[in-house]
């Protein structure tokens, strides 16, 4: 046991004291605050340096009238097409709106021109406008009063609440669910990936550099394959940690300066204009409810069990791929195996477990234990029953302690064989021989 | 020291070892020969509990071989390499104390090691930045840091060059001189007559020959005497095909049934004895005959 200590130890240190790791790891965190930063400081700028656009309009239905934004001005003179095109340009005008006479059922023909590409905010501004206007003058039209439409208009937002079998209540949402089982799903399914690489290119290292002889003459391969997975595990959570300690940080400091910036109104419109009527009631006190209306601690245990039981279950394979092999080029062809139910999982997080936690198809995948990791993540924010829960934790215990002693027996020989390319046959030969 | 008895070993197409045994006396230099591929490595790894056997035992000091024999058992493979990005440091206590080492004794032995190598100076130096002399000499302290009572050397002169195999073939007499048992797997004879106290050779998985040099080379003598005459007194015979060297004649004769006295006299006949002195066949030629012979018969 001490020597597998030995291992973690090595491996953990050799790869935290490394620069990259370092950069990576500082480095990381700091894009996304960064970007986020960048994106919203232009945005300042560009209102601060914005000058007004003036749009030509030409109505022929005389009915329109279109109000003057922050960036887009509109004049109606009585100017003809063709005089109106000249000033677009000129360059008197930015754009130029041809309204010609429509019916008001099907209006067709309404046409804008301008010297560049006109973006998505203008164009929709205008369609926006004109369709409240036409639709004012539709029900005006069949006697009814917009004012009174208006003042009918309702907004709803349903409360969800979940009953358990004690019948206790919890608030919960769907999108914070959601947001939580995609989050934690891909992070194991990242985790997977890139730890699991690094484990089979250390299995590598020592085999293509001839250390391994000297390392199993003083340990047992199982203790030397253990420890290599162990200790990148530990590189890795300390990664996440590190991660998620400055991400927190960072985002909260960058907002918060910009925050201050920013006049209220204008943080509102720049966080897209459809959000405040998704959650026109929601205030910060409901969020915070739905938040602990998920049970945190079930929650995070889940996470650590998941994430690890995963890392270790795949890891293993990575550790036996490594140990067949003399390259990481001759790795690809066992690598499918491995990373097609990584896949599997992966789809099947989005396209069914997330969307229908409940699902049989997402069941099956949150069982199963090569998909369990990452699609149960999608589930346990909804809340799965207990037994599916124990069921899928200890199938996923047997998978890698399966998966632990099948890399394992590849491992041990695998080491110690040079220069030839093995197949899936002098794989399953090597899980068959006894030492 | 070491006693192998009736050892097996078969991989899935070809047979590694059969009934192997061997008897390593404590404080010897043991020669372990053969040609690649002979089983050499396989019995090593045995030794080293790398792989296990199909049947037969090994004992250590009496003892049935058992995992705590690791610490007692230093190992340099045929194969053999380093962590390319770690210290000489870190890489020497790593070793150190993964055959049991306490981190303090580590360091210390260490230390001595460097000192003695005149090396300190590398300690904080990557693998990846020393010469391959240089590497192979901190792989050679990482096999001896934990003064192993046994110490198994797999071709330990491969990639060394002379001024480096020298210093290594200086440690290992005195390691010997210590008391330390040694044993050298090699094909390269040269190394084998000028260590060796006792070697074994093995062929196509089977042992075909052990004993002490001296042994071996007695048991190969073939009784032919290299012979050099001057002052010709009579023509000697054609047959003994001698070449001639200013007035010097020199060839070789068996002895054919006389004694080497009684050949001596026939000789005085025709001039004067300037070299009479058996002919010894080296290592090498044993090793090639007996090959040879085991894959012949």
């Amino acid at each position: 046991m001490d020597k597998i200590w030995l291992v973690i130890q090595r491996e953990y240190l050799s790869r935290v004291k490394k620069k990259s790791f370092l950069l990576v790891t500082l480095l990381t965190p700091l894009i996304f605050p960064a970007i986020m930063g960048i994106f919203v400081w232009i945005a300042l700028q560009e209102k601060e340096n914005q000058s007004l656009r003036i749009i030509e309009v030409i109505d022929e239905n005389k009915l329109f009238f279109l109000e003057s934004s922050e960036q887009y001005a509109f004049s109606f003179s009585n100017t003809t097409a063709e005089d109106a095109k000249v000033l677009v340009q000129n360059g008197e005008r930015y754009g130029f709106l041809l309204i010609p006479k429509i019916d008001l059922e099907s209006p067709a023909g309404i046409t804008y021109y301008g010297e560049e590409n006109p973006n998505m905010n203008l164009i929709s501004y205008l369609e926006n406008n004109l369709k409240k206007k036409i639709e004012e003058q539709r029900l005006f039209e069949s006697g009814i009063d917009p004012k009174i439409i208006n003042d009918v208009r309702t907004k709803v937002a349903i409360k969800s609440i979940t009953l358990d079998d004690q019948g206790a209540e919890t608030v919960s949402d769907a999108t914070v669910n959601y947001a939580i089982g995609f989050l934690a799903g891909i992070l194991i399914y990242m985790f997977i990936f890139i730890y699991g690489n690094q484990i089979m290119q250390g299995v590598i290292e020592e085999k293509s550099s001839r250390i391994v002889e000297i390392l199993v003459s003083s340990l047992k391969p199982f203790q030397l394959m253990m420890g290599k997975i162990l200790g990148i595990a530990a590189v890795g959570l300390t990664q996440l940690i590190i991660w998620i300690v400055l991400i927190g940080t960072l985002t909260t400091v960058v907002t918060g300066f910009l925050g201050m910036q920013m006049p209220q109104q204008q943080a509102m419109e720049m966080a897209s204009a459809d959000l405040g009527q998704s959650l026109p009631n929601t205030q910060l006190g409901d969020i915070l409810q739905m938040i602990s209306g998920i049970n945190v601690i079930e929650l995070v245990l889940c996470f650590i069990f998941y994430f690890l039981g995963g890392y270790l279950m795949y890891g293993a394979l990575f550790a036996g791929i490594g140990s067949a092999v003399d390259a990481p080029s001759d790795a690809q062809q066992f690598m499918l195996p491995v990373t097609i139910p990584l896949i599997v999982a992966y789809l099947g997080l989005f396209v069914f477990v997330l969307n229908d936690p409940n699902s049989t198809t997402s069941f099956w995948l949150s069982i199963i234990p090569l998909t369990s990791p990452i699609a149960m993540m999608g589930r346990v924010s909804y809340g799965v029953p207990g037994l599916e829960l124990a069921l899928s934790m200890g199938l996923l215990i047997i998978g890698f302690i399966s998966t632990t002693w099948l890399a394992g027996k590849i491992y041990r020989i695998g080491i110690l064989m040079h220069g030839t390319k093995p197949t899936y046959k002098t794989l399953w030969k090597w899980i068959k021989t006894n030492n | 020291m070491l006693k192998i008895e009736k050892l097996n070993k078969s991989y899935t197409t070809t047979k590694a070892l059969s009934e192997i045994d061997l008897d390593v006396p404590k404080g010897i230099i043991f020669g372990l020969l053969g040609p690649n591929g002979a089983g050499k490595t396989t019995l090593i790894r045995i030794i080293n509990q790398i792989i296990d056997s199909d049947s037969g035992s090994v004992y250590i000091n009496g003892e049935l071989l058992a995992p705590k024999h690791i610490a007692q058992i230093g190992y340099l493979p045929e194969e053999r390499g380093l962590y390319k990005k770690m210290s000489v440091w870190d890489q020497m206590i790593y070793f150190a104390r993964l055959k049991g080492l306490s981190s303090i004794d580590a360091k210390t032995k260490i230390n001595q090691w460097l000192d003695k190598l005149e090396i300190a100076s590398w300690k904080e130096k990557k693998i990846e930045d020393l010469s391959k002399g240089m590497a192979q000499k901190i792989q050679f302290i990482s096999t001896v840091i934990h003064n192993p009572p046994l110490l198994i050397l797999d071709e330990p002169f491969s990639g060394f060059d002379p001024v480096n195999a020298e210093i290594i073939k200086n440690e290992i007499l005195e390691l010997k001189s210590k008391g330390t048992t040694v044993i050298l797997s090699t094909h390269r004879m040269e190394s084998v007559e000028l260590l060796c106290d006792q070697v074994a050779m093995i062929n196509r998985s089977e042992k075909i020959l052990d004993g002490t040099i001296k042994q071996i080379k007695l048991s190969y003598r073939p009784d032919v005497y290299s012979i050099s005459l001057d002052h010709l007194i009579q023509q000697i015979p054609s047959e003994w095909a001698a070449k001639q060297e200013d007035s010097i004649m020199h060839f070789t004769l068996p002895l054919s049934g006389k004694t080497p006295n009684q050949l001596l006299h026939e000789l005085m006949e025709y001039g004067e004895i300037i070299k009479f002195q058996e002919v010894v066949p080296s290592m090498e030629e044993i090793f090639i005959h007996q090959v040879k012979a085991s894959e012949n018969g």
